[in-house]
């Protein structure tokens, strides 16, 4: 049984449209990512999964149960994590976890294998103010109290957003670990990379689905060829290639540019000539595969496009 | 004249018992753009505003722009720009209306703020959106806006505190085009950033762990030394091996 | 009931650890009786009058004399002519006339009556009446000696008297408004605050997705505060009595639980304009506006309410200061029982419970 279902969801705030038309489902055991820049409409889907907006159009369950409906009997169920940091700023760590513990009916030691793997981490510093931990450690301990009643599903709204690149990681190893012990989570974050460490994503973008997959089917859907070329004058060479009559897609990607060419098969040597003639010589130019980021600015363009 | 727009030598800076930033030594040449990496917690922030006059240092030395930081920090103030993290533009005012606010602090009298303003406003294709409020644009628009207020008077350097986050990946880039853009000028650009792909756009790289510089040098001299082809590897091996726990 | 407690714990915790706001609401009741004890007063000592005596004759020496000799008063100008009237009030400094007619004392021997007349300078009405009021206390009680001798058997002979505050000492008369404007003031002002404070951080979101109800919510928060605001009004009773003398007449069982009601009732008050309000700078305003200040100025705390114009006087009913202050000052003053104030203590309780009523109707279970 799916554990979340999103059918058709629409909803506007005022004149603006946070989502239209959202369809999708998390099955059970899934990791499962929305992921989007700011604005996409992630955190409105988040509310509504949690129940705390109501859709204008179309009908949601979660865990079998109407969002609308049954809203008191989903609340208990769920872990949620909200996009702005939510604890107290002026309790300590364990008190934290002992309040998040006591309003969910439980203690911290009924759970606590659940989330030692994490809390373990902050227990040394047990008794500092929630308000005095790093951007890191405030993301596990938040972790730590949406996990602390063993929730049948995990909503976490952008973790990792504003954190350093290694707290990331660690993250997505925790997750990695719960998505084990068999909890469903759905995560939302704006960094693509993340993407590949979900079991399926929805790649979303000003309140519409672009798509939604596995990442590995995602990659591959990338409809056209991509090239990657390397030149140690990175900006002389974007706009030399913006200059070249046959560019489709040009966006740097750290060392390398990604490009597409607008004919389906492209003769290097050309391209090379070209670039020498713009004084960049011996570009390194080489056949590479999108990743999730280049196939979301594909499919945003071919959006803008509609 | 120095040839670099930022030099530090052993800049420190404790709080009580605790030393946020150990001894940097850090130069930024001019006209280049130089990322300053680290982790949460490693010091950035804090040796930012040492840089920018914000804090006086505990001891150390640091010029920038050829000013003193102990001595001069009101003028690093008005020859540099700065852009944080939330953009710093007012959200209930028009775009225009921040120019000229922000123009007016930064010096610009009413000809030069004039002329500026109708410059801004086209190059950044605002036109549509000039009498509109901020807070009513998206995100990606805010964010190429207060980077131009950021440079609104032709400071030699500009000091950009995460100036990507959020936005989605074709704005981001058309972001570093503006920043490559600005530094073709010659303008020093010091960016801090959480991608690590961004790494890779800077002419010189440093990693902050533990309040100390642990890796300076360009991108491929680093992925040299290290062995590896991404930044993002040294990064987390660095940083992971930090002492300060709280991570 | 595991997360109420929680609850409950969670909020004693996080305002005990606030300790700016704490010396707040401990340091200003104590600093605000001390401040409307000691500083603001309505009693009249040493206030400069003026005399002008037409009569020169022995009644209108003596009545001169007794004015003279009394606290309230201190002849400073001796007028010679009506004409000097008006000029010598110009100065600022005299706040009285008096005038005898010429031939007082025969005036009042043959024809029965002779006329006083008494000039107030009026651009401060409390005193112009305060003085008023004790001039002719003096004039009145001096008659009453007079008719006693001359004419035994003179009509009507009023007496008067005042009852339960006799010096019209004033700190009397603001300790029980005190009260009720602390209580309202750290009730009402710290609940909004409170509850807005949740939604502003966004903790309201995760105590909205979890078992807690919003009762608990709402009781959880409003509890600690009880408790801080029966601690006030024992600190605010055991202060008047034994530095200001305030009597205390009646019972003090009844008294504490007046109090608590009263508590109650601002506590209701302040859920409801946190349940509404979207941010603690809202919050704050509409609880100064609509409640503090109300409970200052129409409750009868300063300024009488039967001295108001009709339709304040209206208002003033639906302010539940005005209640408890009649219900306070009959407790503190006038020793009333249960049985004389039940009418003020069921208007209370009506009060709080519709607030109560409609703040839990209010409070949003969504974020929209």
């Amino acid at each position: 049984m799916a554990k979340v279902q999103l059918h058709n969801i629409s909803k506007s705030f005022g004149n603006v449209q946070a989502v239209r038309d959202v369809t999708l489902e998390v099955n059970s055991g899934e990791l499962y990512g929305f992921i989007g820049p700011d604005g996409a409409g992630k955190t409105t889907l988040f509310r509504i999964l949690t129940t705390l907006l109501i859709p204008d159009e179309g009908s949601c369950t979660v865990l079998g149960l109407d969002v609308v409906k049954d809203y008191k009997k989903i609340r208990p169920k769920l872990g949620y994590m909200p996009g702005r940091f939510s604890l107290y700023q002026d309790l300590t760590v364990e008190e934290n976890m002992q309040f998040f513990a006591s309003v969910f009916n439980t203690t911290i030691e009924e759970n606590y294998d659940l989330v030692k793997p994490i809390y373990s981490q902050l227990e040394p510093f047990k008794n500092r103010f929630a308000g005095n931990l790093s951007g890191g450690m405030k993301q596990k301990l938040a972790l730590s109290c949406a996990l602390i009643h063993k929730p049948e599903l995990l909503l976490l709204d952008e973790p990792t957003t504003g954190v350093d690149a290694v707290s990331r990681k660690e993250f997505w190893e925790m997750l990695a670990m719960l998505k084990n012990e068999g909890i469903t989570i759905v995560v939302s974050t704006p960094y693509m990379d993340e993407a590949e460490k979900c079991d399926r994503v929805a790649l979303i973008d000003k309140g519409k689905i672009l798509r939604v997959d596995t990442p590995e089917n995602i990659i591959s859907s990338f409809e056209k060829t991509l090239y990657g070329i390397k030149h140690p004058s990175k900006y002389t060479l974007i706009m030399a290639l913006r200059e070249y009559p046959y560019a489709d897609s040009v966006q740097p990607f750290g060392e390398f540019v990604h490009y597409t060419d607008q004919r389906h098969e492209f003769p290097v040597q050309d391209l090379l000539e070209f670039l020498t003639s713009k004084n960049l010589t011996d570009a390194e130019i080489r056949p590479i595969f999108a990743n999730i980021e280049d196939v979301f600015m594909e499919l945003m363009e071919a959006q803008t496009n509609e | 004249m120095s040839n670099y727009a930022i030099e530090t030598d052993k800049l420190t800076k404790i709080f009580g018992e605790f030393t946020a930033v150990d001894e940097i030594t850090i130069n930024v040449k001019k006209g280049e753009i130089f990322g300053f990496l680290g982790a949460n917690g490693a010091g950035k922030t804090t040796a930012m505003k040492m840089l920018t006059g914000l804090l006086t240092p505990t001891s150390g030395k640091a010029l920038v722009s050829g000013y003193d930081v102990y001595t001069h920090s009101e003028s690093i103030k008005k020859n540099i720009g700065y852009m944080s993290q939330k953009f710093s533009l007012y959200d209930d005012l028009t775009p225009e209306e921040n120019i000229r606010f922000y123009g007016g602090i930064y010096g610009l009298d009413g000809q030069q703020l004039s002329k500026k303003r109708k410059e801004l406003i086209q190059s950044l294709e605002l036109e549509e959106v000039r009498k509109k409020l901020v807070g009513s644009l998206p995100l990606g628009w805010k964010q190429k806006l207060a980077f131009a207020i950021s440079i609104i008077h032709d400071p030699s350097i500009v000091f950009l505190d995460e100036p990507t986050g959020g936005v989605d990946p074709t704005t981001r880039r058309q972001f570093w085009e503006r920043i490559y853009q600005v530094a073709e000028k010659g303008v020093t650009v010091f960016v801090t950033t959480h991608y690590m792909d961004e790494a890779e756009y800077c002419d010189t790289v440093s990693i902050m762990v533990d309040g100390k510089i642990e890796a300076m040098d360009s991108p491929k001299n680093l992925k040299e030394t290290f062995k590896t082809d991404s930044i993002e590897d040294i990064f987390i091996r660095l940083a992971r091996a930090a002492k300060r726990g709280d991570r | 009931m595991n997360s109420f407690r929680g609850f409950v714990i969670k909020e004693f915790k996080q305002i005990y650890r606030d300790t700016r706001t704490l010396v707040v609401l401990f340091g200003m009741p104590v600093l605000m009786l001390l401040i409307f004890g000691f500083a603001i007063r309505n009693e009249v000592n040493n206030a400069k009058v003026g005399v002008l005596d037409l009569a020169k004759d022995e009644v209108s020496s003596v009545i001169i004399q007794k004015v003279s000799s009394s606290k309230a008063f201190q002849i400073d100008a001796y007028l010679t002519s009506y004409d000097e009237v008006e000029s010598i009030f110009r100065k600022g400094d005299i706040k009285e006339i008096i005038v005898f007619e010429k031939d007082f004392t025969r005036n009042l021997t043959r024809k029965g009556n002779a006329s006083i007349q008494i000039i107030t300078d009026a651009t401060d009405p409390n005193l112009a009446n305060i003085v008023q009021t004790y001039t002719k206390a003096i004039i009145g009680d001096y008659v009453q000696e007079l008719n006693a001798n001359i004419k035994p058997d003179v009509g009507i002979k009023t007496r008067t008297k005042m009852m339960y505050n006799e010096e019209l000492a004033s700190v009397n008369l603001f300790v029980p408004g005190l009260i009720a404007v602390i209580l309202m003031l750290v009730s009402a002002l710290m609940t909004s605050i409170s509850i807005t404070k949740e939604k502003e951080m966004g903790n309201m979101e995760i105590l909205l997705v979890s078992p807690l109800k919003p009762s608990h919510i709402i009781i959880g928060k409003v509890l600690p505060y009880l408790v801080l605001s029966i601690v006030n009004v024992f600190t605010i009773l055991i202060l008047s009595k034994f530095i200001f003398g305030v009597p205390f007449v009646g019972s003090y069982l009844l008294f504490f639980a007046e109090s608590i009601l009263f508590i109650v009732t601002a506590l209701s008050l302040g859920v409801f304009i946190s349940s509404v309000a979207n941010n603690q700078q809202t919050a704050m305003m509409v609880s100064l506006v609509v409640l503090l200040l109300p409970t200052i100025l129409l409750s009868g705390f300063i300024f009488p309410v039967e001295s108001m114009p009709f339709p304040l006087q209206v208002i003033s009913n639906i302010i539940p200061a005005k209640w408890f202050l009649v219900i306070v000052r009959g407790i503190m003053l006038k020793g009333s029982g249960i049985l004389i104030i039940w009418k003020e203590t069921a208007i209370l309780i009506g009060i709080t419970l519709v607030f109560m009523t409609l703040s839990l109707k209010n409070f949003k279970v969504r974020l929209q």
